[in-house]
């Protein structure tokens, strides 16, 4: 079921990829390399406004700069495995959203010695389908009636939006996310190019200092 | 965009998303993922990500510009009920939006 949801958020991509006028060995490279969506996602939107390759690059590392506390998490089910310190980096390259949150949830029950083996094979299966995915998305944006693209362009944003309602548990990311989502929009018509960097930025450090306070505020009265 | 640009920025990306997991190995034990540096570096990344989803559906840059704003609200409204309803199914909320864009699309409604 996550291989599903994965699957049809890669045909997203492969769609979008297309309707934004790159080629599918493009978007291939994308998914083979990065993978992690969000990320890619937002190359391809700001490569469409015309941002510079260096507010690209610096918005996509903000965006996957989640990536590093879901890989601090994951390690320690990885200790006592007898994994050698290189073999962790290259296994930290298949730490994305659904292989870990799977992987949470399944590793703790398995001896050591099988973890590794079944965490690459689990991540290199959903690798493939989201490899397929993005070819699929791609031939099916060219060959579906209009309607249907715009449908499969739109499956992205509808996907983001509910994982992102699935992950809220924190105040923080609550705040952060409610601010960003309406400072988004709003500098985007300010500045397309640099708008989703400021957004993130802005709102992100915003909400992050009215938890705090927030915070303080509760300890001060309880 | 020129093509070899697009393969600088897909180069670029690739690099900027593999090194915050390089950073995660090399700061492993040695920090706490619960920290107020990475609650900050999450708002953030929340944040950015939000904002792009906000943008995509108001003011979309690519092929849904040709579709009405009252459409894409709807549908994204729509996939929220179902993911709420459907004890919080992605996969179904995923599914509902799309083809009630695709129907209003087909349809010729254009709500606002």
């Amino acid at each position: 079921m996550p291989g599903l949801v994965l699957l049809a958020s890669y045909v997203g991509f492969g769609s979008l990829v297309r309707q934004s006028g790159l080629d599918l060995p493009q978007g291939l490279a994308s998914t083979a390399t990065a993978w992690a969506l969000p990320g890619q996602v937002a190359m391809v939107e700001l490569s469409a406004v015309g941002a510079s390759a260096l507010s690209i690059a610096i918005a996509v590392a903000l965006t996957n700069a989640r990536l590093t506390p879901m890989v601090v998490t994951i390690l320690p089910l990885f200790r006592d495995t007898g994994m050698p310190r290189r073999v962790t980096y290259a296994v930290a390259h298949f730490v994305a959203v659904t292989a870990w949150a799977t992987a949470l949830r399944q590793l703790p029950g398995m001896p050591p010695e099988e973890r590794v083996g079944w965490f690459v094979g689990f991540a290199l299966t959903l690798w493939v389908l989201s490899m397929t995915g993005t070819a699929l998305g791609y031939f099916l944006a060219g060959a579906v009636p209009a309607p249907v693209t715009l449908g499969l362009v739109f499956l992205n944003p509808l996907y983001f939006m509910l994982i992102l309602i699935v992950d809220l548990r924190q105040r923080a990311r609550t705040l952060a996310m409610i601010m960003g989502a309406v400072l988004g929009p709003i500098l985007h018509l300010v500045t397309p190019t640099y708008g989703l960097l400021l957004t993130g930025v802005l709102a992100g450090a915003m909400a992050y200092t009215t938890d705090r306070v927030l915070t303080r505020r509760e300890s001060l009265r309880g | 965009m020129g093509d070899a640009e697009i393969w600088l920025v897909i180069g670029l990306t690739a690099v900027v998303t593999y090194l915050p997991r390089a950073l995660g190995v090399a700061l492993s034990g040695r920090i706490d993922p619960n920290g107020p540096v990475f609650q900050f570096v999450a708002c953030i990344a929340y944040a950015l990500l939000a904002g792009l989803i906000a943008r995509m559906i108001l003011f979309p840059v690519g092929p849904l510009q040709e579709t009405a704003l009252g459409n894409r609200l709807a549908s994204a409204g729509l996939a929220l009920a179902v993911f709420l309803m459907m004890r919080r199914s992605v996969m179904l909320g995923v599914l509902a939006g799309t083809a009630a864009l695709i129907g209003l699309t087909v349809g010729g409604v254009q709500l606002f």
